[in-house]
């Protein structure tokens, strides 16, 4: 028996995984590759004349779209187990419109904040409604036509629209939440359990387990300090498999010396009297910079510069963060007994250095003041209230567009914003784990073998003398890419049976070896929900005769002519004199590899005795046959 | 000795020999024993004991079996050593036979005392004072000492076996015959016998197959190279030499360090021609037989010899260069034109070399980089010099640490792979790329070095401490850079990096860490004293936000910044490079000038460091005349020492007299001397008359300040303030033109107020100052009489042996005086 996993994402720090183990099928996570954004134009707020007019772009909705193949038909999916809430954005893709009918397992934090981004997300697009849409271009004669990248897009027919609110409160409501290290059984056959992985708020690795077999996945770790609960690594080892997803995207950033350079930027954009913008999701990084920059802003003279975090979800974000006390990393949980806000952005708020607002519009536009810092969506620079910074920014080199977040280019995110006159800083901070991290992480946990996308497993392409920039494990990782299919490598042997009491109590045990006792079972295994349980079997029915009675005897299988086990060894010699007491003559005896052959040439037949089998051949004389078997039997003991 | 001390040690004898009296402190028995030196350097040993027969009692009690501190017992030991030394009192000693008894198996050697580290120490210590004399060398072989010490040398206590070797060596030298011994001869059995002993016990040692004692026995030889270079030294070596070339066949090479330190000692050794004694074969040998890591150290001291044959010299240099070859080849380099890194390196080398693990390979070429940066700067050092080479080892090494190099070869991947994000190596080269400034490359290397700087300046992995260095590197190629003939400003591909480099300095005064805005600063400061007043230079920073940034900094919270920003802004200020501030900070507000805002800082700030560093500044402009202080320097002078008379902060009231010197100075008219300690008596009279002269010192209150100070509570300020006071009385003496006024009242109520400020109360001002009352005033005080004083350490009262004694008998309670004291 043997477990594949189908890859259904390419990005892997989006990954999408499906498990099939046991009887039960498990999603990994379902990530929204949300890059082929970047091959439509921004959507404004405002129709701005600059951007229809320019030259061989065509304005286009927002789309999002949903990678993924026709693999495997999603309404066999059993459970979908979410890791982090940025791997859960094409939810509402799997759980609507497929036919899925299982459950999705996420902690509280997962949910909630996931919740957020795609709100966001639904909000950004929803509140700039185009007038047409169009879908021809999807046909393969003419995306060929487009100019690059676009007609080199790979299935484009996949693109799909964004999803709907409703879909989304209909996808959340098939999530149940789970807490770390809680337990929960499939089926039977199969438990799962979800441990911290330290990357943000409620981010989990999953260890999926049966009795003898133990699968971990996992995806978004980090080691560092931030603010969520530390990475649980010790509940890792032992693991058969580890499929290891959602490393650092920027392995050669360290988020240290990012930070320092995110902070240096923004204090000399602000001292010259420029403007900062951070274009960033509503969750995540976002509080760990804040919490730097409240640190920072005293020292560096920058106390009466706003900070304003414009998103639709901006106040559920910063309220629901500190709330989720449970899941935080030990110092900022201490903090709330005391009490204190955990997150000192909660000050920043009371002291009216931090502002935040749901859109452009309203108290914003009144509050504005100059310099400022504006932290809002979307990364991409596609859509959301940062495309209206850019356009009101862009002219000046005063200000600073300066990117953290990691999962888009930031020069094809600036591509339709050129020519641009404003500083583009690029510091990408992701938390994630880097190689380095890996390997000391592999080292502690020591899986039999690790299974890992296949970006992993070489240097990126850009940097290829960087050796140190992909896994290096023993034995090597297996790795696999999307759309394929992986048998993972481990033989299934085992099943665990249970014995029911009453039967135990029947057995007789014989000592066949010091130590070591042998009992015959005659049972009948149940097998209900993947459990098996050894139990009595049923009396033979007492003969009553009549037709009903005699017909349900006969399905009671056939246990009266139970062959009785046999054991011992045939010495040759014995057997030998003994065929001579019983009349055989002319007999040879040759030694083979395995044992012996006895020859009866007169017979013309011939007895293989080997160390676990005897074979007698004989030409169609049943009664040589049964004659021959008994004086084996003889030799041997029966139980 | 004094009589109140020779009245006072019988007691203290009898306390150090009471078991019941614990000595408290190690301190005090080591400063008595340190006095006993001093009298009997001075004099007399024997007289000492004859007038002091309590220490012959104290020595005799030492035998009697009983339960005596070790601390005790061992300083008695060192004692009878040092009385000893003297042939006379040793003889004396020896009619009592006391010596044999302390020092034999009588003594602590046999008893329960010996298993004291402590005691073995006094017991070596006391005999090394002892051997002085050919009666002590007797006094040894008879007692059976020398084998004790060959064991003492494996001693579990690393300073009793390093003291046991040490006198070993003593021994040696005091039994072989001095230079004037006539010529020694080779054979062993005119030697005499204890030298004989020493030297065999020595040949079994190298023979031997424990590496511990090979070890000692090549210490014991390198002290004794170090030491005597008589001629018998030569002998010894040319009978030892084959046993320590012999350490060459083994593998590993036994005690290697150990080893490289004789051959060293060796070759330094006046006493020896290294030619005739096969030296420099065993050099070379050595050589190559150590790993890398063990040659270098060996390699950079025969290049630091002053005569050694040219062809080991290359091999050493040879040795020392091969782990950098290592890395050029690595990266697939050229090892350039010069050729001396070519054909180091075997094609094996390099893996096996550098590879083997992390640590191994970070120690080697962090060693190797040290070396040769200490062999840069000498003489002697190798010629020609592969100054391009080096320079792209320096390069390359930087660049693997950065990540941004791209080596084709597995063992350059490999040594990547290592070398990433290595700080120490990043140090190490950048230390070494900055002492390479002072040579000059090939164009396009220069141009790779400003690059691989520039690119640490900007990476935001670099660690503080990397930037420092590649902030003081960069500064020294900046320095080195070639000067346009005539001009002193910088080249126009210096130019061209500092386009580059400005915006990097403005990001890294932004940085969150404070060090790395410190050093920004530190760096500005010297690139603006150097350039300042060119005129590329100036564009190119004013063109800058560098200036504005700056000025921000004075009001960073860490105070060494705000410290830094004050200098860089003094040294921006005086080139005239400093912009009037305006910023998020102060809105349209009123503006500041500099100087209003430097004596803000003076008089408000909490930390030490910035005040001071605003003091230096203060001096500076005043002897530079800078624009800000010459408007009114009056005016400046006496508001900057009004804040620094009430600084809490010694630093800043001791530059605060500097600064009064200076206008001293300029007030008197007289060129400022080198030392402003240094009283020139016989100076002319000052331009003018005097009182005139000095009406603008009292104006600005400056004898006030000077008077106070004098009385200051911290050494410096008043040693300060007394050399400023002498120098002006003496430029005042000459001048008979003024009329004084000693019995004027107010110069007694000047006098007056002055005794209660030396009583400590300094509440009373002085008030106005006439000069004829300050001048009347000076000479009526004991300057002289102050400075000596002062000059004195402040224990000098209670350092006295007397003092000593009595602080040890007080310990006790032996002294009744202090009864009161112990309740």
């Amino acid at each position: 028996m043997s477990s594949p996993e189908y890859c259904l994402s390419g990005h892997p720090t989006l990954p999408c995984n499906v498990l099939k183990f046991k009887s039960t099928t498990i999603m990994l996570d379902c990530g929204l590759d949300m890059t082929s954004t970047l091959n439509f134009l921004p959507l404004p707020l405002v129709q701005s004349p600059r951007l229809s007019n320019l030259p061989g772009w065509s304005l286009k909705d927002g789309n999002a779209f949903l990678d993924k193949t026709e693999l495997i038909d999603l309404s066999t999916v059993d459970v979908i187990l979410i890791s982090n809430y940025h791997c859960m954005m094409a939810l509402p893709y799997i759980t609507e419109h497929t036919g899925f009918s299982g459950t999705v397992y996420a902690t509280e934090p997962t949910v909630q904040i996931g919740r957020l981004l795609m709100e966001e997300l639904v909000n950004f697009i929803e509140r700039v409604p185009k007038a047409q849409s169009a879908s021809l271009w999807k046909n393969k004669d003419i995306q060929r036509l487009l100019p690059s990248p676009l007609k080199d897009a790979v299935e484009v027919s996949t693109w799909r629209r964004c999803y709907t609110m409703q879909e989304v409160n209909s996808a959340l409501s098939k999530i149940q939440l789970v807490g770390y290290s809680q337990k929960i059984e499939l089926f039977g056959a199969v438990q799962v359990t979800p441990l911290s992985s330290g990357y943000a708020l409620g981010s989990s690795n999953w260890i999926i387990q049966s009795h003898y077999e133990k699968v971990s996945y996992v995806s978004g770790s980090s080691l560092l300090t931030t603010h969520p609960q530390p990475m649980d690594q010790a509940s890792l080892k032992n693991s058969d498999v580890l499929i290891l997803t959602g490393l650092t995207q920027i392995p050669t950033a360290n988020p240290d010396g990012m930070v320092g350079e995110f902070c240096s930027n923004l204090a000399l954009t602000v001292r010259n009297g420029g403007n900062v913008l951070v274009p960033c999701y509503p969750s995540g990084v976002i509080y760990d910079l804040l919490e730097c920059l409240y640190q920072y802003i005293d020292s560096a003279g920058l106390s009466n510069i706003p900070f304003y975090f414009i998103s639709p979800v901006a106040n559920s974000s910063l309220e629901f963060s500190q709330i989720f006390a449970e899941w935080l990393c030990h110092n900022k949980q201490t903090k709330v007994y005391l009490p204190e806000p955990p997150f000192p952005h909660a000050e920043l708020i009371q002291t009216n250095k931090l502002k935040h607002y749901p859109s452009l519009h309203g108290d914003f536009s009144s509050d504005f003041r100059q310099p400022c810092v504006v932290f809002t969506g979307h990364p991409s620079l596609r859509f959301g209230d940062v495309v209206h910074f850019m356009e009101l920014w862009g002219k000046s080199s005063l200000n600073t567009v300066i990117f953290t977040e990691p999962d888009f280019s930031y020069l094809e995110a600036l591509a339709p914003y050129q020519p641009l006159a404003m500083k583009c800083i690029y510091c990408p901070i992701d938390t994630r784990l880097n190689f380095i991290q890996v390997s000391k992480l592999l080292k502690e946990v020591q899986p039999l073998h690790v299974v890992c996308p296949e970006q992993y497993t070489q240097p990126p392409p850009a940097q290829s003398h960087r050796m140190d920039l992909m896994i290096d494990c023993q034995p090597p990782a297996m790795s696999y890419r999307r759309a394929e299919v992986l048998a993972l490598p481990f033989k299934r042997r085992y099943e665990k049976i249970e014995i029911m009491p009453e039967l135990a109590d029947a057995l007789v045990p014989m000592e066949i070896k010091p130590g070591i006792s042998l009992a015959t079972v005659s049972a009948v295994l149940h097998t209900k929900d993947n459990k098996h349980v050894l139990q009595p079997p049923p009396r033979p029915a007492q003969p009553t005769g009549g037709k009903k009675r005699k017909r349900a005897s006969e399905d009671i299988p056939d246990c009266k002519v139970l062959k009785p086990l046999l054991s011992g060894s045939i010495p040759v010699e014995q057997f030998v004199q003994t065929l001579e007491k019983h009349g055989f003559s002319d007999i040879k005896v040759e030694d083979t590899a395995k044992g012996h052959i006895v020859l009866l040439q007169e017979a013309e037949t011939l007895i293989q005795i080997e160390e676990d089998s005897t074979h007698i051949i004989c030409d169609n004389d049943e009664m040589l046959r049964v004659r021959l078997r008994d004086l084996v039997l003889k030799f041997l003991q029966k139980f | 000795m004094d009589p109140e001390c020779s009245q006072l040690l019988p007691a203290l004898c009898a306390v150090l020999a009471d078991p019941r009296q614990p000595m408290a402190d190690d301190t005090c028995l080591e400063k008595l024993l340190d006095w006993f030196k001093t009298i009997t350097e001075a004099g007399s040993s024997l007289l000492l004991l004859q007038g002091n027969p309590c220490l012959v009692e104290l020595l005799c009690h030492m035998l009697k079996p009983q339960d005596l501190s070790s601390r005790v017992l061992a300083f008695s030991l060192r004692l009878a050593g040092v009385l000893a030394a003297q042939e006379d009192c040793f003889q004396y000693l020896q009619q009592g036979e006391l010596l044999p008894k302390l020092f034999g198996e009588a003594g602590p050697l046999g008893g329960a005392a010996w298993t004291s580290p402590t005691v073995r120490s006094g017991w070596i210590q006391g005999l090394r004072s002892l051997a002085q004399h050919p009666s002590a060398l007797h006094f040894l072989a008879d007692c059976g000492a020398v084998d004790t010490i060959f064991s003492l040398q494996e001693d579990s206590s690393l300073f009793v076996a390093s003291a046991a070797g040490q006198l070993l060596v003593h021994i040696l030298g005091l039994s072989m015959p001095g230079p004037a011994g006539g010529p020694p001869s080779l054979q062993a059995g005119d030697w005499p016998a204890c030298a004989q002993k020493i030297v065999g016990h020595i040949e079994e040692s190298l023979r031997a197959t424990a590496t511990p004692q090979i070890t000692q026995a090549l210490n014991v030889l390198t002290t004794t190279f170090g030491h005597c270079h008589d001629p018998w030294t030569q002998v010894l070596w040319v009978r030892l030499s084959p046993l320590v070339a012999g350490l060459l066949e083994k593998d590993p090479v036994p005690a290697a360090h150990s080893l490289v330190d004789l051959l060293l000692s060796v070759a330094r050794s006046p006493g020896l021609s290294s030619s005739s004694c096969g030296l420099w074969e065993t050099l070379a040998r050595t050589l190559s037989h150590l790993s890398p890591t063990q040659a270098g150290p060996l390699a950079l001291g025969i290049l630091k010899l002053q005569d050694c044959p040219q062809a080991l010299r290359a091999q050493a240099f040879a040795v020392l260069l091969q782990p950098l070859a290592c890395v050029l080849k690595a990266t697939a380099q050229d090892p350039g034109p010069s050729g001396v890194l070519d054909g180091i390196v075997g094609d094996s080398m390099t893996a096996d070399m550098l590879l083997p693990s992390k640590a191994a390979c970070v120690g080697l070429l962090c060693r190797t980089l040290a070396h040769l940066e200490l062999l840069l700067p000498l003489p002697q050092r190798p010629c020609p010099w592969p100054q391009a080479p080096l320079l792209g080892a320096a390069v390359t090494l930087l660049q693997l640490c950065g990540g941004s190099a791209r080596p084709t070869s597995d063992a350059g991947r490999h040594l990547c792979g290592l070398l990433l994000g290595c700080v120490r190596v990043q140090r190490a080269a950048l230390d070494f790329l900055g002492t390479l400034s002072e040579g000059t490359g090939p164009r396009e290397l220069v141009t790779q070095v400003f690059a691989v700087l520039l690119e640490y300046l900007r990476s935001p992995d670099s660690s503080p401490t990397v930037l420092k260095k590649a902030f003081q590197a960069t500064f020294r190629w900046l320095l080195s850079s070639p000067k346009t003939p005539g001009c002193w400003d910088l080249d126009p591909h210096a130019l061209l990096f500092l386009r580059d480099l400005l915006p990097v300095l403005q990001k890294r005064l932004c940085s969150p860490c404070w060090e790395v805005r410190d050093s920004g600063l530190e760096f500005l400061t010297q690139m603006t004293r150097h350039w300042g007043g060119q005129a590329g230079f100036r564009h190119a920073l004013l063109a800058s936000e560098v200036p504005k940034l700056t000025e921000q900094l004075l009001r960073d919270p860490e105070s060494y910044v705000r410290a830094s920003a004050v200098t860089a802004m003094g040294q921006l200020s005086s080139q005239g490079l400093c912009v009037p501030a305006a910023g998020p900070e102060h809105p349209g507000g009123q503006q500041k000038s500099l100087l209003a805002e430097l004596l803000h800082i003076l008089s408000t700030d909490s930390e030490g460091f910035p005040r001071r560093a605003v003091m230096q500044v203060f001096t500076q402009w005043l002897r530079d005349s800078h624009a800000d202080v010459a408007g009114d320097t009056e005016q400046f002078v006496a508001g900057v020492l009004q804040v620094a008379s009430q600084d809490l902060d010694w630093e800043v009231r001791a530059q605060g007299l500097e600064l009064a010197l200076v206008f001293l100075e300029q007030t008197l008219g007289q060129p400022r001397s080198h030392c402003p300690c240094a009283v020139t008596p016989a100076v002319a009279a000052p331009v003018g008359p005097l009182a005139q002269a000095l009406q603008p010192l009292c104006r600005v209150r400056l004898f006030e300040f000077a008077f106070r100070a004098l009385f200051d509570c911290d050494r410096p300020v008043a040693q300060k303030s007394c050399d400023l006071l002498l120098f002006l009385r003496a430029k005042t003496a000459s001048s008979g033109s003024l009329q004084e006024s000693r019995s004027s009242p107010h110069v007694a109520s000047v006098e007056a107020a002055l005794q209660r400020w030396q009583a400590g109360d300094q509440a009373q001002p002085l008030g106005d100052l006439e000069p004829e009352v300050v001048l009347a005033v000076l000479r009526s005080l004991d300057l002289e009489g102050l400075q000596g004083a002062l000059a004195e350490s402040s224990d000098h009262v209670e350092k006295s042996p007397q003092s000593l004694l009595q602080d040890m008998l007080a310990t006790v309670g032996v002294l009744g005086g202090n009864e009161a004291d112990c309740y």
